[in-house]
């Protein structure tokens, strides 16, 4: 057998990481934004029914349970910020089962910040000063800021906010996805995430970041819902070249609501047969406890040095992908 | 009969798509960061030989498809069939027109192929990646002339016609790349 023992990436790529990393930490500590550590293995993880996560078995006798890689550090980070922390910033990795290919690899490196006093907007100035920075030299147009009812009907000609059946299967079979209606039905969310991600995203952000706020309130994950549209969450996603890049919320404070959207998501998980998890109390005794009014965003920075690197495929930032760790 | 699952998906599998065999051409995953995971995917058509792309949800599953290629020998054309065998075996099949397509530009009696069998039946033909065949018609070229510019058409004794330099005659054997059709040698006696 011959092992693939050398890296996927170049030499070159490794100190294009290392000045990420050192450009992404003088950032925030100009900032004063504190740099913080949490666990990559926790007792319980999120409900997101399309996140599949890996576990393991802790043996501590006389006990054995399981313990979870995270597949975000956003709960954790959330109980800091509800512990009085003030503005954090976390570089770390994230564990995602099952997600492999050109821009997945199963375990990849995050930046995730937390803004105490923040709104979105105030959250996407600074993700527009970070990217002005790590980008500089690099010729990036300037930044882009549409709401994703603006962007899916210039893109489709279609409603997001409103599910019109009839419109999104016309739209499928004259645009040569024709598939949709079968795979999608009448599950207005499905369609969203197929339409966006075949007919949008690729366009998103040419040479430029894209911010796409205002997200339907079908996929509200962990923002709160807009004061001003009822029908849209604060919810913010970035995109460069069609890459999507990251992911932030104007947080949702309110323990009642994040455990009925975890009850929602953990009956979401048993229709679907999938592996079973239970609402992380301690995130719901934090919220209960006082979470500040703050917005946060994760980052993926394996596809950010694929974009500063010019790489095709994200082994190309990794020393070693998971075929090869 | 197997069944293949998203994840399973690469570069020649053979499976059922709408009633089809196809061969998969290519398997890009999509997932946003919240959301469906897709797979788009590139596959072709092997009755028809057209490629389209078919997004799946991950997870979702295709029947395998038995297809496989077969070196055979191609033996003759009986008009409205052409006749292939298996050399281990002496199996023989039969494949019309439509089946062996532009293949039949370049199968010569005897030579060797790749017959494509969907459920033991013939599927598509493939010649060989080179084949011999004899100058049956081109203009008398320029004597001396050996640089191999300019150049002429030359018929085949398939039918095929192919560019050849200008001082190959009539009743040579010609060398030919059957991807691409082009002149590569004569082939000395």
């Amino acid at each position: 057998m011959r092992y693939d023992w050398q890296p996927s990436c170049s030499l070159e790529a490794l100190h294009l990481r290392a000045r990420l990393l050192h450009d992404i930490r003088a950032f925030f500590q100009a900032r004063s934004v504190l740099e913080v550590e949490t666990p990559l293995l926790c007792h319980s993880t999120g409900t997101d029914p399309q996140l599949a996560f890996f576990s393991t078995d802790f043996h501590s006798l006389p006990h054995r349970q399981a313990l979870f890689l995270q597949t975000s550090p956003e709960f954790a980070m959330k109980r800091l910020l509800a512990a009085g922390s003030g503005s954090i910033y976390q570089i770390c990795k994230a564990f995602r089962n099952g997600e492999v290919g050109r821009f997945h690899n199963p375990e990849f490196t995050l930046l995730e910040w937390y803004r105490v006093g923040f709104t979105l907007q105030a959250l996407m100035d600074e993700v527009a000063d970070l990217f002005a920075e790590l980008f500089k030299g690099q010729g990036l147009q300037a930044t882009q800021r549409l709401s994703y009812q603006s962007v899916f009907r210039q893109y489709t000609g279609l409603d997001p906010l409103q599910f019109c059946y009839g419109d999104y299967c016309t739209y499928a079979l004259a645009s040569g996805l024709p598939e949709a209606v079968t795979l999608c039905g009448d599950d207005h969310l499905l369609w969203l995430d197929m339409l966006f991600s075949h007919k949008i995203q690729p366009f998103l952000g040419a040479n430029a970041l894209c911010m796409v706020y205002g997200y339907p309130a079908c996929q509200p994950s962990l923002a709160k819902v807009s004061a001003d549209n009822p029908l849209t969450v604060e919810r913010v996603e970035l995109f460069i070249n069609g890459i999507e890049l990251g992911n932030g919320y104007y947080e949702l404070t309110d323990a009642t609501e994040q455990a009925s959207r975890f009850n929602k998501e953990i009956r979401q998980r048993q229709e679907q047969k999938l592996p079973a998890v239970i609402e992380d109390g301690r995130l719901l005794a934090a919220l209960a406890a006082g979470l500040p009014e703050c917005a946060g965003i994760a980052i993926g920075l394996d596809r950010l040095l694929m974009l500063l690197g010019a790489a095709t495929t994200i082994g190309d930032t990794l020393s070693f992908p998971v075929d090869r760790a | 009969m197997a069944v293949y699952s998203t994840n399973e998906f690469k570069a020649g599998l053979k499976v059922m798509l709408d009633n089809d065999p196809c061969a998969i051409i290519e398997n890009e995953f999509v997932k946003p960061g919240k959301g469906q995971a897709f797979n788009r995917v590139k596959i072709r058509n092997l009755k028809t030989g057209r490629v389209i792309e078919r997004t799946f949800k991950s997870g979702e599953s295709l029947e395998s498809a038995d297809v496989v290629d077969v070196e055979m020998q191609y033996l003759y054309n009986d008009g409205e069939f052409r006749h292939f065998m298996v050399q281990d075996t002496f199996e023989q099949y039969q494949a019309e027109a439509k089946i062996v397509g532009d293949a039949a530009l370049w199968l010569k009696d005897q030579d060797f192929c790749f017959v494509t069998l969907w459920n033991d039946a013939p599927l598509a033909v493939t010649p060989s990646n080179f084949v011999e065949l004899e100058i049956v018609e081109t203009d008398p070229g320029v004597r001396g002339d050996t640089s191999g510019g300019g150049g002429k058409p030359a018929k085949l004794t398939t039918g095929a016609v192919v560019r050849v330099p200008l001082f190959v005659q009539i009743g040579e054997v010609i060398k030919v790349d059957t991807r691409t059709g082009e002149y590569i040698s004569r082939v000395k006696d």
